[in-house]
């Protein structure tokens, strides 16, 4: 039983750690608590739907099933596309409201508008793809006895993969790449940046893009092995504040760490108390750490 | 023309009410510049304790006491007070964004105690047959409805003299030297702490006032009348209206409060009825609009704070 | 001979309606070092930091190498040729040696900047032998030398230094000034913001000095080192208290 709990809390702390990237990267870099990042999740869960079924002329949804998964090739394509389309919408959200108001308000001005925004994002979803929950594919599943009695999907397992790769290919941009370095730069000392002629408005956008296009990613995964519903990114807001609070606004691995913690917390809290509790312990989280350690775990103290 | 005003009289009442929640809002953040995020809770704390100090009593049901409605108002801001303290001690030693996520956890947690603690709330079905106070002054609804409406207004007036008092005493000006400058404040012997914690649990007392009187009036109270949209449009109002001025808090939840129902009714008539979550939709969309552009456009509100721009608010 | 920069009627602070620089004016020529000097609040750092771009400028010209520069942004101006070393935080202390000197190149095509990258460590090879550390491990003097190397990394005309000694023992600072004046030997102008007065002038050709954010003084560093009013500016002194009694303009 224990080790199906942890098996389902790395699985769905995987989604949260590539959601909390981008958060954490925001709290960091853009600062200011960006409340819409976990409706970017929604829209890339439903940028990859609005692929599926415009191409659905070439086949089902993401694609002929491959081996033992419910989709085929095409699921990468569609991944390709959600972070684009993602990036594209978070970069538009950046111009016409939050660049602007960086500019001339404080930066709490920008938390509220991240609430409008947000509110705003959830809803347009609703309209345009009513509020029952969609399924990419109807295919049925079967899950993998694993050594201990646990089962996982085979989908849940592939989706494992790419967020390691996605965590890897992040580390190898932060750490090899100029922009990566200049990133990280921006992060430390955005004026020490500028005057070494880093463009921090071009960073800030890469922000956004590296932000958005996990986001997309998480949402695809979260969209794949639960369901999509407009509300996919509104319940996730706590538990990926909590991954990015954990592990310290700004850390890649920090984000990463407290994606699975919150998402084994989550699941193994359900042994304790009854399961219509687990919404809470990600706020329990989130108090005990800025109680005990409010720079987080891999974060520097300000 | 019976039928207008009656109608005016119901907006204005639920207007008011909101107005309430508004002007706490407004001493936490406008006086005091602490981001609470968890506006539905505090509402859903008042109401709640309402329904369960007046209400009748039931089976395996916690509470129904059928004690009066002025001791069901003190209970409510007392039990929304109690909740600010606790909260407020855990939670207002931290800063700005971090304050609005814990907050933000605290509504989200009391929703799911409100839904799931079936022997304290009710449950999903919630509590039904809170009395009107006004229910036993008059018979026909729309004296009930103006006399409801007369109690709000002496409220809301009693509640804005208050706080302007508060605001206008050497303790308000304190409360905004912490706003601008805590470590300023501190080195004039003030205690910050205190203080902020003072400002914070008024604020959830005048929440905990509304979230009553609301259920006082439609009688009863269930999880989805305290949901997280709640907490957007109350803030909304709050920044329409002028965040740090006290008429601006009113006028913005009359305004708010106007364009989301008048954009209710004019979208009831032309959305098709199956299309019913679609236009709640949209009028949240609206709501979410009007925040982002009053952000962006007229960041003071139409009454704003009476100048004497400080860093805070740089403009 | 135009020079590499100049400063003229600078009025610029951190917020629009409370300047700090009343209208300060200057110049730097190519291979010349000169020194700014001032009491506490004089306005000196802020006069390099608008230069550099990092503070707005409300009236008065910046012209680098002939060319307006006024309110150019910061990482603009960096790639124009004008190095900024700040007084505090100068190097990004979670980055590597070398992941500091590639931010320092990001004005430049890569091929360029990783050239540069050589040609820097060829200079100060302490930077070379401890390229993978990270910059927060190293010392206040090794500090300010990669600040420095950073700041060197796109061959600026022109080098802004503020407080390149501050927090460095003496035998440190020295070693400092001697690399400073290496760089404007090799032809760059550098314009650095000092505390250590009598040590920075000894070492650089010209100096100015300000005060509650004007202009107060200036000329070569072998007259202000003599000048005995510089004593009374850093007291606190009024331009007109300087004057003798019967010149003052008001009682």
């Amino acid at each position: 039983m224990i080790l199906q709990h942890i098996a389902d809390g790395i699985l769905s702390g995987a989604i949260i750690a590539l959601g909390a990237i981008g958060l954490s990267f925001s709290m960091k870099i853009l600062r200011f608590a960006n409340f819409s990042h976990s409706e970017l999740l929604t829209w890339g869960a439903y940028f990859a739907l609005i692929f599926a079924s415009f191409t659905a002329a070439f086949g089902p949804g993401l694609g002929n099933p491959v081996g033992p998964f419910s989709f085929g090739w095409k699921f990468l394509a569609a991944l390709v596309f959600t972070a684009i389309a993602t990036s594209a919408l978070a970069l538009v959200l950046h111009e016409l409201v939050f660049d602007r108001l960086r500019r001339t308000a404080n930066h709490m001005t920008m938390v509220f508008a991240s609430f409008g925004v947000a509110l705003l994002l959830r809803h347009l979803v609703l309209l345009l793809f009513g509020g029952d929950p969609i399924y990419y594919s109807n295919a049925l599943q079967f899950a993998v006895l694993l050594p201990g009695g646990v089962r996982v999907m085979p989908d849940q397992v592939f989706l494992l993969g790419v967020t390691i790769v996605v965590v890897v290919s992040l580390h190898l941009f932060l750490t090899r790449s100029r922009t990566g370095i200049s990133m990280r730069a921006v992060s430390e000392n955005p004026d020490l940046a500028r005057v070494s002629g880093v463009n921090v408005a071009s960073i800030v956008r890469w922000v956004w893009i590296i932000g958005a296009s996990g986001a997309a990613v998480a949402g695809l995964m979260y969209g794949m092995t639960v369901q999509l519903r407009p509300e996919l990114g509104f319940s996730l807001i706590l538990p990926l504040f909590a991954a990015a609070i954990l592990g310290g606004a700004g850390s890649l691995y920090g984000a990463v760490i407290g994606g699975l913690v919150v998402g084994l917390s989550e699941n193994l809290s359900v042994m304790i108390i009854p399961t219509t509790y687990k919404p809470a312990v990600p706020f329990l989280l989130i108090l005990a750490i800025l109680y005990f350690r409010p720079q987080g775990l891999f974060g520097e103290r300000q | 023309m019976i039928g207008v005003l009656s109608y005016l009289i119901f907006f204005m009442i639920l207007a008011l009410v909101f107005g309430i929640a508004v002007l706490g809002l407004n001493l936490q953040w406008g006086y005091t510049g602490l981001f609470n995020a968890g506006v539905a809770g505090f509402l859903a704390i008042g109401g709640y304790a309402m329904a369960i100090l007046t209400g009748p009593s039931r089976e395996a049901v916690f509470g129904g006491f059928e004690l009066p409605f002025l001791v069901g108002l003190i209970g409510a801001m007392g039990a929304a007070g109690l909740g600010g303290i606790i909260i407020g001690l855990v939670t207002l030693r931290l800063r700005g964004e971090y304050l609005a996520v814990a907050t933000f956890g605290i509504a989200v947690t009391i929703q799911l105690v409100c839904l799931n603690w079936e022997y304290l709330t009710g449950g999903t079905l919630g509590l039904i047959g809170i009395p009107n106070p006004t229910h036993e002054l008059a018979s026909a609804p729309l004296a009930q409805n103006a006399i409801f409406l007369a109690m709000v207004v002496a409220l809301t007036a009693l509640v804005y003299w208050g706080l302007q008092r508060i605001v206008n005493a050497p303790w308000g000006r304190v409360l905004k030297a912490i706003r601008e400058d805590e470590i300023a404040a501190e080195s004039l012997g003030k205690n910050p702490a205190l203080i902020r914690l003072t400002s914070f649990v008024l604020g959830c007392m005048l929440m905990g006032l509304g979230g009553a009187l609301y259920v006082a009036f439609i009688g009863f109270v269930s999880p989805f009348d305290f949901l997280p949209i709640i907490t957007f449009q109350i803030w909304t109002m709050l920044i329409v209206g002028g965040s740090a001025n006290n008429r601006g808090a009113i006028l913005g939840a009359i305004v708010v409060w106007a364009v989301w129902t008048g954009s209710g009714y004019i979208i009831s008539q032309i959305v098709p009825p199956e299309f019913q979550a679609q236009s709640g939709a949209m009028q949240a969309v609206l709501i979410g609009l009007i925040l982002v552009l009053s952000l962006l456009f007229r960041p003071r509100g139409l009454i704003g704070e009476k100048l004497h721009v400080s860093r805070h608010a740089k403009l | 001979m135009t020079p590499l920069l100049v400063a003229k009627d600078i009025v610029a602070g951190y917020q629009p309606d409370l300047p700090i620089l009343h209208g300060v004016s200057m110049e730097v020529t190519k291979g010349e070092v000169v020194t700014i000097i001032g009491p506490n609040g004089a306005g000196k750092s802020t006069l390099a930091k608008a230069i550099a771009g990092l503070v707005h400028v409300t009236s008065g010209d910046v012209w680098v190498d002939g060319t307006i520069a006024t309110n150019v942004a910061a990482h603009q101006m960096a790639g124009a040729g004008v190095g900024f070393v700040p007084q505090t935080a100068n190097v990004f202390t979670t980055l590597t040696i070398e992941e500091n000197l590639v931010v320092g190149g990001a004005a430049l095509a890569k091929p360029a900047a990783n050239r540069q990258i050589e040609r820097v460590f060829g200079l100060y090879p302490i930077l070379a032998d401890r390229r993978g550390d990270k910059a927060g491990v190293l010392s206040g003097g090794q500090r300010q030398i990669l600040a420095i190397g950073r700041a060197l990394l796109t061959e600026p005309k022109l080098l802004l230094l503020d407080e390149p000694t501050a927090g460095l023992s003496p035998k440190a600072a020295a070693e400092m000034f001697a690399t400073i004046r290496e760089i404007a030997t090799d032809g760059s102008g550098v314009l650095m913001v000092e505390q250590n007065a009598k040590a920075a002038l000894r070492m650089s050709d010209r100096g100015y000095v300000l005060a509650e954010g004007e202009n107060r003084i200036d000329g070569p560093s072998s007259s202000l080192l003599d000048n005995k009013e510089i004593g009374a500016i850093f007291l606190g002194a009024r331009p007109d208290d300087l004057l003798p009694v019967n010149q003052r303009n008001d009682p």
